[in-house]
């Protein structure tokens, strides 16, 4: 093996040499207000800015997802036109996945994998301050499509050519600037990660004793590397079809529409999972701090998320099982998808006995935790019958299809980093969140979230397709009551907003470690965590795993 | 006791899925084996996975309400069992090959589509359907009839509201119907729940599917791929008639074709054709350059008070039978006829104030085709 934690030991020790009270004296004095922000190079401060972005796109991607609630609520046309609608359904999906989502995970990631390995920083600050602003350039790029002429991409999020290339609305271009302003931006987070991750952990801390967001953060980030250049590439592609004549996706000059899907899935498939695994991470914090009892299987956690990555790069094509492949490939793709679900119901079964004679207590970010495990599996399981590749002919496309990756999308991943959000504060902030109204935020969330998507599941096998801005008159009912939760859900989110302000002005006070039961290395130092922490790093002690 | 609870759940689980099937709450059974054998694979996996739900929900809830905190449970500290996690892992997989075998079975049989008796070309255009009998010269659109005004909430919505075709596709039960399915400009899905065919049609691509219908009937389906403003507007419509009415239906409409083709030879009077060309148009062309021929500018323009038009007859005819490259605007040289042709145009050219006086002979378009 080679020797752990080469020449950056040194590099610490020059720079954590002076002590914690004069370290500020030894930089710059810190530029104030907006420059501040602009600058920083600090991962505490980055990791906040990426969650108060992924905070706000979250309420315009709701909104747009509102737009579309309003619009279903009943059958006929009443409130938007056709037009409009897909811009809208097209929007809520590229905001929610690249600039919610997305962005959420990589600020827990800035702000909790330094503290969780004990490093002082990200390993490369300023790129993190690029990675960062990057991302309000693309977005503000992609929203201004809906006020060009012709208004904003209206082909889905997916953006199958040649709807989204010979079809498309002249916006079209500046979607895929964004978009590869937005690719960029991950990239380089993730180059930032791994290269945290690989050098920058305590003395003493093997890989096998990092904690599991760490470990799911370093895979995901692997994964993006992987297939964010695919995603650049196919947009490339596109951008050429659309302005310099090439015929990548147009039959009409020999070229092919099918293989835009491949690559879309080939890229879009890992990125599901970009969405999944650090959730996973989180949950297999917080289920055992508050079980009082260590995780269960840590390291078939680590291989089982190692091989749900592998087996990511295997299934693409159940995305695209009724667009005529060959039948071996159709098999092929339907074995390598039913088999994820061996690794996934590993995880699940370890959370389940983690739960098992522990000593449990239902804080807000368990509760959020123990409805990801439970409503996550109920995504899971409409994720194996998805991949009955002679059902999905019946399923694809369908309702059933949009009730299924909002359960893993919203009460999955979502959850996932509001419970992270509710068990990270008191280090961020120093003050406990206030519990009551968490729970109440939890309360209306659940209820809200199956409202929403649980009739989907039966609108879809009744006949719905998806992306329909009006429908026949026997999918009114279903229609209405996931309007209804809809709004219940987006309003609910309002509390969410309020928990976190309060928390950062004032509350119950934190000690550093601030649950009972929490055992990594962010609870060691003070709450809330000070700008500048493990500047002499810390002594690893191996626990439980 | 309990075992009488258990029966009971699973009674009422059973009288309720059965109760879902009629209201419209799951996967219809549908009138084909296929269909038939593919909602056998639903319910089999859902069963499956309801099972393994109860299983390990109930192990959740149960330590979630036995160990709690509250109650003061003192926590164990066991954190591995290596032959729980291979026990855990393997049966699992055991599980899924006992689905993926017959799974593979009806796959195998599904893309299977030898031997059909009759083939249709299905043909996917923004926004309608295009079905040719091949070998029968029978080939006729296919458009949603559906009032706009029903959509708006003007009128009050029909019991088949937005699942309503101008034509539907007649097909015969009992014989193997294969499909070749295609498209003209974007991806359109072909989707009848009731026969389980669900197939993209790709441009460039020819994609085969196949039925064989038990029951004779009318089912209903839509476009299921986003294919632009109207997809939602694409529905399908199948007759499916007993095998002599099916014989006798396309007899009369190949002798149908055949009397539209000698159209084309006479003169035709101006009102002949508005009153045709009026018919044309709302079936084809009104869903992008809407019913008073205002379009939506930028993407479908105008064609009321259009000056290009108005000014350039060639130019017209031109588009009209070649499409508009790089457009939403397809070429309609191949999937109207010449009557038709002549038809829309002289009515676009006389209709809201495009008072040309033009009248455009079903024989002109001929020449035009054969140039």
């Amino acid at each position: 093996m080679a020797p752990k934690l080469p020449p950056q030991h040194n590099l610490q020790h020059s720079s954590t040499a002076v002590a914690d009270g004069q370290a500020h004296h030894a930089h710059p004095a810190q530029p104030k207000g907006i420059l501040r922000w602009l600058l920083t190079t600090n991962h505490k401060e980055i990791g906040s800015l990426y969650l108060i972005f992924s905070l706000t796109m979250f309420f315009i991607g709701g909104i747009f997802a509102l737009v579309v609630r309003a619009e279903l609520f009943q059958p006929g046309l009443q409130l938007v036109n056709p037009e409009f609608f897909n811009q809208m359904t097209t929007m809520h999906g590229l905001i929610m996945v690249f600039a919610a989502v997305m962005p959420a995970f990589t600020g827990l990631a800035n702000w909790m994998i330094p503290l969780q390995i004990g490093a002082p920083d990200m390993a490369l600050p300023r790129l993190n301050n690029f990675s960062f602003w990057l991302l309000p350039v693309a977005f503000t790029l992609l929203l201004s499509t809906l006020l060009m002429p012709g208004g904003g991409p209206n082909f889905g999020w997916t953006f199958y050519a040649p709807l989204s290339t010979t079809y498309a609305p002249p916006s079209t271009t500046f979607f895929i600037l964004a978009l590869h302003i937005a690719g960029i931006s991950s990239i380089l987070g993730a180059i930032n990660i791994i290269a945290t991750i690989l050098n920058m952990r305590a003395p003493g801390m093997r890989l096998m004793d990092m904690p599991l967001f760490v470990w799911t953060w370093l895979i995901t980030a692997f994964l993006l590397i992987a297939v964010m250049p695919v995603l650049a590439g196919v947009i490339t592609m596109m951008l050429m079809d659309i302005n310099f004549g090439t015929s990548f996706f147009d039959a009409a000059g020999g070229g092919d529409p099918v293989l835009f899907q491949h690559l879309f899935w080939f890229f879009g498939h890992p990125e599901v999972y970009i969405m999944i695994l650090p959730a996973f991470g989180i949950v297999s914090a917080i289920i055992p701090t508050f079980a009082r009892k260590p995780l269960f299987g840590y390291a078939s956690m680590v291989y089982a998320t190692a091989a749900i990555a592998l087996l990511s790069f295997l299934v693409w094509a159940h995305h695209m099982f009724v667009v005529g492949l060959p039948l071996v490939a159709e098999l092929f793709f339907m074995y390598t998808t039913m088999l994820i679900a061996v690794p996934t119901g590993v995880k699940v079964f370890n959370w389940v006995t983690t739960l098992f004679r522990g000593s449990i207590s239902f804080e807000s970010p368990m509760l959020f935790a123990l409805a990801f495990v439970v409503l996550f599996t109920i995504g899971g399981f409409s994720g194996l019958m998805l991949a009955i590749a002679p059902a999905d002919f019946q399923y694809h496309d369908t309702y059933f299809v949009v009730a299924h990756f909002h359960y893993v999308l919203v009460p999955g991943a979502i959850f996932a980093i509001m419970a992270g959000v509710y068990y990270w504060l008191p280090k961020w902030t120093g003050h406990y969140p206030n519990e009551r109204l968490a729970q109440w935020h939890f309360w209306f969330s659940i209820i809200g979230v199956n409202l929403t998507f649980f009739p989907m599941h039966f609108a879809g096998l009744a006949g719905m397709p998806r992306r329909i801005p009006d429908y026949a008159l026997q999918f009114a009912d279903f229609n209405m009551l996931s309007s209804i939760g809809a709004f219940f859900f987006g309003t609910s989110q309002l509390i969410f907003v309020l928990v976190i302000v309060l928390c950062v002005r004032g509350g119950k006070k934190a000690p550093a470690k601030a649950w009972e039961g929490a055992e990594d290395l962010e609870w060691t130092v003070p709450s809330p965590a000070p700008l500048h922490t493990f500047e002499t790093p810390p002594v690893f002690h191996r626990s439980s795993h | 006791m309990r075992s009488a609870w258990r029966w009971l759940l699973a009674i009422s689980l059973t009288a309720s899925i059965s109760q879902a099937q009629a209201n419209g709450w799951n996967m219809p059974v549908g009138v084909t084996d296929v269909s038939a054998d593919i909602y056998g694979l639903h319910m089999t996996i859902f069963w499956i996975c309801v099972v393994i739900g109860l299983l390990v929900f109930g192990v959740m809830f149960y330590s979630l309400f036995r160990y709690r905190h509250s109650k003061g449970a003192k926590a164990a500290n066991f954190h591995e069992h290596t032959s729980v996690e291979v026990l855990w892992t393997a049966i699992p997989i055991l599980i899924l090959v006992g689905m993926a075998v017959p799974a593979t079975a009806t796959l195998k049989n599904m893309y299977d589509a030898s031997d059909a008796e009759l083939d249709v070309m299905i043909t996917g255009q923004q926004w309608r359907w295009r079905y040719e009998y091949l070998g029968e010269d029978v080939a006729f659109n296919s458009s949603m009839s559906t009032p706009r005004a029903q959509i708006r909430g003007e009128e009050e919505r029909g019991e088949h509201y937005l699942l309503e075709v101008d034509q539907p596709l007649v097909l015969p039960i009992n014989r193997k119907v294969r499909f070749l399915m295609t498209s003209d400009d974007v991806i359109h899905s072909w989707w009848v729940p009731d026969f389980a065919v669900k197939q993209d049609t790709i441009p460039g691509f020819i994609n085969e599917n196949w039925v064989k219908i038990n029951e004779p009937g009318i089912y209903r389906g839509q476009c299921a791929e986003l294919c632009g403003m109207d997809h939602g507007f694409m529905p399908i419509v199948v007759h499916a008639l007993e095998e002599e009415e099916f014989d006798s239906w396309l007899a009369e409409r190949k002798e149908a074709a055949e009397e539209e083709a000698m159209g084309a030879d006479r003169e035709w009077e101006l009102a002949e054709l508005m009153e045709r060309g009026e018919t044309v148009y709302q079936a084809i062309c009104s869903s992008c350059h809407q019913g008073e021929g205002q379009g939506v500018p930028p993407a479908f323009p105008a064609l009321a008070g259009n000056q290009e038009l108005i000014d350039d007859l060639d130019w017209h005819l031109d588009k009209v039978l070649n499409g508009v490259s790089g457009t939403a605007m397809p070429a309609f040289r191949s999937t109207l006829n010449p009557v038709e042709v002549a038809a829309v145009v002289t009515y676009t050219r006389n209709a809201w104030g495009n008072d040309t006086g033009d009248l455009v002979q079903p024989s002109v378009v001929v020449e035009q085709i054969a140039q």
